[in-house]
């Protein structure tokens, strides 16, 4: 099959991946945050669920989870799911996954920020919500910045686990068109695409993070 | 009535006694200057005032605004001079804007850092970090200002230009209570002193009367200053 053809069939999937990949981010970032909060409680049941959920989505494979929270339902309470599940097995499974990673690399951030911070806020008169949203936030994405970018690169990669599931994303179509053909070209198109999007991904952040630059 | 009353104040840190039955009084436009070996519970004293401490037993009388100088200034590194001082009067006393940034920028002239006001901490010397540091407490118009050692992080030639923004303010009637190691300083420019060691008051009263006191412990711990 001529590239052209290959990388027309790819197209497809590649939006799907995208699609994944902002998804997961857009729903695991603050998630994470969440979580963080709860491993960090002063009360501790909570702190203890967050660190037992962190403790399985750290310890366990992803390609489990998307198995598990795609199949789950069924073995476990005999629901029947529509055939949209699938897309949203996926979302769920990342979320899930990615907002643990998040919470850790969170919640170094915020032990990082020093405990003055809080009480020149404190003597100033700010709520403690408004301390955390205007003083330390604000700090500790600066600080968190290089660790999500490792996250993020991470995560264009880890769409391609969605192949275990059927998602039509980039990689289980690469597969596909590899198999059919007998040829690993649309597995090397898939490489490159996966390559020159964290390329981008790192350009993107790589910004963000200048822009944060102007104080110490 | 005084404009600061503090009762009886007892504090511990787990089985350590840091504070044994502290009691004092601040008047309006009064300059007290707290000293002492380190470990001696002034820095607790002045947080457990400022509410950075939970005090154990005692009461503290004081109604109005307060503001805190710390040792090591705790800007927020992540906004501007300006926004250092302007922020917490507009977000947190609901004040006007124009306003607030007029006083802010009268406070930086009187700190003579009228040109830093888009500058970032990070920028500044420790002593010009300090100077805005209490730019932005004054900002909050408080009634009291409160010192944590305020020159202790600085370098010793730094140390000076922080000790006379603090003269001026005294020449302002600012009420004040300084925690300081600075004795000479004390001193000139407090109107009372007390000297704590052990988590008590051990002497107190006017710097003539602190600084000629037979008290031994007064006199060893300012032997070691004139040695």
């Amino acid at each position: 099959m001529i590239l052209s053809t290959v990388i027309e069939q790819l197209l497809g999937g590649m939006v799907t991946s995208i699609e994944i990949f902002l998804l997961t981010l857009l729903f695991s970032l603050p998630l994470g945050l969440v979580v963080a909060g709860g491993r960090m409680s002063r009360f501790s049941p909570l702190r203890w669920i967050a660190k037992i959920y962190i403790s399985i989505m750290r310890g366990t494979p992803l390609m489990l989870q998307l198995i598990v929270v795609f199949f789950g339902p069924y073995y476990l309470f005999g629901m029947t799911l529509s055939s949209d599940y699938r897309f949203i097995a996926v979302i769920i499974a990342f979320t899930i996954n990615y907002a643990a990673y998040f919470a850790e690399i969170y919640r170094g951030g915020i032990e990082s920020i020093n405990s003055g911070q809080y009480e020149a806020a404190q003597v100033l008169g700010y709520s403690r919500l408004e301390t955390f949203f205007i003083i330390i936030l604000p700090q500790v994405i600066k600080v968190v910045l290089p660790s999500i970018t490792n996250e993020v690169i991470t995560l264009v990669k880890d769409t391609s686990l969605s192949f275990v599931i059927a998602i039509p994303e980039m990689f289980t179509v690469a597969k596909q068109i590899a198999a059919a053909d007998a040829s690993i070209a649309a597995l090397m198109v898939a490489g490159i695409f996966y390559y020159l999007f964290n390329i981008l991904v790192a350009f993107v952040m790589e910004r963000i993070e200048n822009r944060l630059d102007y104080y110490e | 009535m005084s404009l600061l009353e503090v009762k009886n104040l007892k504090k511990s840190f787990n089985d350590n006694v840091v504070l044994k039955d502290i009691s004092l009084n601040v008047e309006k436009g009064e300059v007290l200057a707290i000293i002492g070996p380190s470990g001696s519970g002034k820095s607790t004293l002045l947080r457990c005032i400022t509410d950075l401490e939970q005090e154990d037993s005692g009461e503290i009388n004081f109604d109005g605004t307060f503001g805190l100088v710390f040792q090591n200034f705790n800007l927020f590194p992540h906004h501007s001079v300006m926004k250092n001082i302007t922020n917490a009067p507009i977000k947190v006393q609901k004040r006007d804007k124009t306003e607030v940034f007029n006083h802010a920028r009268d406070l930086l002239k009187k700190m003579g850092l009228e040109d830093k006001e888009d500058a970032y901490p990070c920028e500044l010397s420790g002593g010009q970090q300090q100077r805005v540091s209490i730019a932005r407490a004054l900002a909050m118009n408080p009634d009291i200002l409160f010192f944590d050692e305020p020159t202790s992080a600085l370098d010793p030639e730094l140390t000076g230009e922080i000790l006379e923004v603090i003269r001026e303010l005294a020449a302002e009637h600012m009420t004040m209570v300084i925690v300081t190691h600075e004795m000479a300083f004390a001193r000139n420019v407090a109107d009372s002193i007390i000297f704590m060691d052990g988590g008590v008051i051990v002497v107190e009263g006017s710097p003539e009367e602190v600084f000629s006191s037979d008290n031994q412990r007064m006199k060893d711990f300012l032997g070691k200053f004139y040695d």
